[in-house]
This record gives structure tokens, sequence and C-alpha cells, in this order.
């Protein structure tokens, strides 16, 4: 269980966090939202035991900063800015397995599974990969070993639709026995990956609501999409989720990832003057 | 622990061996090498020294003017860059212990800014070796390990300034006033000006004895100028009162607890403050 208890972080009299209060239970996924400068990135640094702050925070018991090696083993974080990091790859791995008394293997594994051929970028710089590659990377050094704590800062913004499917089964297989708490800007980035919404304004907190969706993280949605006339930009934002047209762009077919749903129907409601019809299943 | 802090330090020069910075300095360093051979320092007779002696003797009169300032900013650059970058974000979430993190960082830093610094020397030594002329490998030595002395105060005092301020500028500009404040006070410039405006002895004596630059200067003019010709006033009465090898042993000492305090400052306000 994470406690934050009266939790309050100033930076030269500029508070960032006012005295939050909130709990977390194992099982819980969190979409922590807010706009810039809200107080997200603070709130999980004082979680990391990296800033120091006013009141408590705990994870198991544990103060973060007193106990880092008990608590941070168990937390998978993947930062929103992948660290430009020059070291390989293969190094950057070595070295994650090695401070978590944890198997490279299983790195290895998770980031095959996210669709990175590892015999190519191990030797890499870091910095030199793309920013889907980074992102997988980062994912598969958090779920490769024992985290029952995911902190994620918008992490499937640069993924592609099949690894991103493979991420949010990662997500559904460990949803009942771990923490996950995740960041966006925006809901609908994540609010199908969660089951709870703490929004936070200015330091405080603003909205603390249990989400109810009867869609599992690990459906995919087969879709079918009519338009009224083909139209060039419609096409290209459909070449992006994978969607093929028989037609000549008339009518579109393809699937849909759960939880990307409604990033989908963002997507498709640019063009609503143009959608005859929309089916999903 | 000492897992951790090895596995940090490895880290630490896998990255560095990538940076922009490393190439550049390990291109100065040898660079003056093979300048020195160009220019035939080798053939010259100066000051009774020849060949590889007199070529040890120059590069370390240059080393003196351009090591410190090198660690200073690219130790500070690098590490309140990599914070700046969130790099410490990132690397501190996964459970390295602080200390290990620290000193792990200090010591694959110091492999990385030294390795280069030494491997030029080794160069010389080897080129000296192939012609077929001796080496005084008593005077190799003990460059050598003044030069790991100077390397380890500075690197200290880099260590410092990357902890105390909050971004790659402001560090910056702390290492090159830190770099600049030594580089006056040595003795021929400002402890000169010091003493003809009849300062208390004991204080010149004292910022000629606390400047790591100083000791250094001090004893690398000691192993190739008996004399003593080129030493300003204040190292004159130091070396009265410690003879040549203690004030040597000195030399080394000194800049490494300079340097090792340093970072330990800079590790107790590391350990105390935000990490990123």
């Amino acid at each position: 269980m994470i406690t934050f208890k009266n939790v309050s972080k100033t930076f030269k009299r500029h508070t960032v966090l006012d005295s939050v209060n909130l709990t977390i239970d194992t099982g819980e996924r969190v979409a922590l939202v807010g706009s810039n400068g809200a107080g997200k990135t603070t709130l999980i640094r004082c979680l990391l035991g990296e800033y120091l702050h006013d009141g408590e925070v705990t994870v198991g018991g544990l103060d973060p900063k007193a106990n880092r090696k008990a608590v941070l083993a168990r937390v998978g974080f993947v930062p929103q800015i992948p660290p430009p990091l020059k070291m390989p790859v293969g190094e950057l791995v070595n070295f994650a397995a090695s401070v978590c008394d944890s198997d490279p293997d299983r790195i290895v594994a998770m980031v095959r599974q996210l669709g990175l051929d590892w015999d190519q970028v191990r030797r890499l710089p870091f910095v030199k990969l793309s920013g889907g590659m980074k992102q997988k990377m980062l994912i598969g050094i958090a779920l490769g070993r024992d985290a029952d704590i995911l902190i994620m800062d918008e992490p499937a913004a640069n993924l592609d639709p099949e690894a991103r499917h493979i991420f949010f089964h990662q997500l559904h297989d460990r949803k009942d026995n771990a923490i996950m708490l995740i960041t966006s800007h925006r809901l609908d980035e994540v609010a199908a990956l969660v089951n709870r919404v703490v929004e936070m304004d200015q330091g405080k907190v603003a909205l603390d609501d249990r989400v109810a969706d009867d869609v599992e993280m690990t459906a995919r949605l087969d879709c079918v999409i009519r338009l009224t006339r083909a139209e060039a930009a419609f096409a290209r934002a459909m070449g992006e989720w994978n969607f093929v047209s028989g037609d000549g762009g008339v009518s579109w077919t393809g699937a849909v990832n759960g939880p990307d749903r409604l990033r989908f129907l963002g997507v498709l409601a640019r063009y609503a003057g143009l959608i005859a019809g929309i089916e999903m299943k | 622990m000492m897992n951790a802090l090895m596995l940090t330090a490895r880290l630490d020069i896998a990255e560095s061996l990538r940076a922009r910075w490393f190439m550049f300095y390990s291109l100065v360093f040898g660079g003056i090498v093979m300048l020195l051979f160009v220019f035939g320092l080798t053939e010259s007779r100066i000051l009774g020294f020849t060949g590889l002696s007199r070529l040890l003797v120059t590069y370390i009169q240059i080393c003196v003017a351009i090591l410190p300032v090198f660690i200073l900013i690219t130790t500070v650059r690098s590490v309140a860059g990599d914070r700046d970058a969130g790099v410490f974000e990132y690397m501190l979430s996964l459970p390295v212990p602080l200390h290990a993190w620290f000193w792990g960082k200090m010591v694959g830093r110091f492999v990385v800014v030294f390795l280069p610094v030494f491997g030029a020397m080794a160069l010389a030594v080897a080129y000296t070796l192939l012609r077929g002329v001796e080496v005084d490998w008593t005077l190799f030595l003990l460059y050598t390990t003044l030069l790991v002395a100077l390397s380890w105060a500075f690197l200290g005092i880099g260590m410092l300034v990357s902890t105390l301020a909050r971004s790659p500028d402001v560090a910056q500009t702390g290492a090159f006033l830190v770099w600049l404040v030594l580089l006056l006070f040595l003795d021929l410039i400002l402890l000169g000006v010091m003493i003809r405006q009849q300062l208390p002895v004991e204080a010149v004596i004292g910022v000629a004895v606390a400047n790591p630059l100083q000791s250094f200067r001090t004893a690398a003019i000691l192993l190739f100028d008996p004399e003593m010709l080129l030493l300003g006033p204040a190292a004159y009465v130091i070396l009265d009162a410690l003879g040549r090898t203690g004030y040597l042993a000195f030399a080394v000492l000194y800049p490494i607890a300079l340097g090792t305090v340093c970072a330990g400052i800079g590790y107790a306000v590391f350990r105390r403050g935000d990490l990123p």
C-alpha cells in the first residue's frame, strides 16, 4: 500500500505540492492526470524517494528515502522523457538487472516481446534509439523483473499498435497483484487502462474517482468504419492504425486495442462530417 | 555495496567513453605529446635534461595549466548536465544505494580523466624505448603519482561544485572561478604580490600550502630543477621546512586528501538534498 499523508513540497517559495493525502492499495490502477505544473512529476519523485518534502510518504510502511533498496526493488518506473544515456543498451540492461538482483535475460525477453530486435540494439548507445525503441527498452526494464509497483509517465505514447497490445497484456497479467500509477496530461490516453482517476491541480488533489470499465485491457475490438466519400487525410490517419480499405477508401476495417478505443474515437471525431457509420465489437 | 559501486563506476566509464568531451579531451593530451615529438623536444638539451625527461617536464608543465580546468569543466558539465537532463531521475529510481552511485561515479570518472593523460605519457615512454633510449623510471613513476593526486583533487572539487550548483551553467561558472582563483594564487603570481606587500609570512605560506596547483607545480619543478631556480618564495620556505622527500610526500597526499574531503562534503550535500 502507498500512502501520502499531508505531503507538501516547495521550491523557492513556490508550493508545488500542497498537503496531498492519498492512499493507493494493491490492485488499484490509478490515472494521475493534470496539466503541466499540476504536481504529478513532483508527487512521483517524492514516491521514488528522490525529493525532500514535508509530510509522510510510505510504501508498504517504509519511507522510500530511508529504505531505498527495499522500496525501489519493488518499483518499475518509466519516465515520460527517456534519459539521454550514451551507454550501450546492453550495459544499461546489465546494470538495471544487477542492482535489482534480477536476471537480464528476463528483461531481454520482455524487450523482444515488445517487438525490439535485441541483437540489433544491444550495442547501440541508448540515446541513438528512436523514441519508440527507447520506450520499449524502459518498459522492458520496468516489467522484466518482479516489480509490483509500476509508475509510468505516458508509457504507451510512442508505441506502435502491436507493442501497445503486448504492453496492455503485460499490465493485465499484473493488474490484481500490483499497484499501477499512470500519469498523463490527457485522461483519454489512459482512461481505459485504469480503475481510478486522480486529477491534480496546483499541487492539490482536485478529483479522486473510481472508473467502471467493462472492456478488458487485453481486448481487441474489430472495427468497421463507413464514410460518405473517400478522403486522403482520413486514409493517412487510418494507415497509422493499420486499418485497410477494400473499396477505394469508403469503408475501412481493422482492430483497435481495448484501452486505445477512446484515443481512436478521438481521431475519428476529427472526421465526424465524413463518417456514415461505425461498428466496434 | 562494493558490487553496486563497481557497477556504477563501470557504467560511468561506458557512458563517458562515448561522450564528445572525452574524444576532445583524449585528442588534446594525445596531441600535446605528438606535438612535443614533432617539435623535437626529445632531441633538445635544456637545463641539463635531454630526451624523454625533457619531454615529460614540458608535458607536466602543460598539464598543470590545463588538466585541472579540463577535469573541473567536464565533471561539472556532465554531472550537473545529467541531473538537468533527467538521467538522475531515472537511474536513481533503480535500487542503487546513494553512496555506491556517488562514489562509483567518482571512481569511474577518475579512470576516464586519468587514463588519457597517463596514456599520452605512456605513449612517449613506449616511443623512447623503441628508439633504444634509456628511460628514467623513477621520474616517470613520480610524475604519474603526482598526476593521480592532481586529478583526484580536482575531481573531488568538481563533484562538490556539481552537487552545490543546481544547473549546468552555474556549475560551470563555479568550476571556472575555482580554477581561476587557484591559478591566481600560484606562488609566482598573487603570492609574490602578497609577499611584496609584506603580508604575514604564515598567511602567504598557508595559502601556498592549501593550493593543490601549487603543490603539484612545486613538486614537478623539484624533480627536474634541484637548484629550485624556478620556484617562488613561498615554495622555497615550505621546501626548507619539509625537505625534498617530505615535500614530495605532501604533494601526493595532500591533493588526494583534499579531493576526498571535497567529494565527501559533496556526497553529504547530495544525500541530504533533492536528488534530481
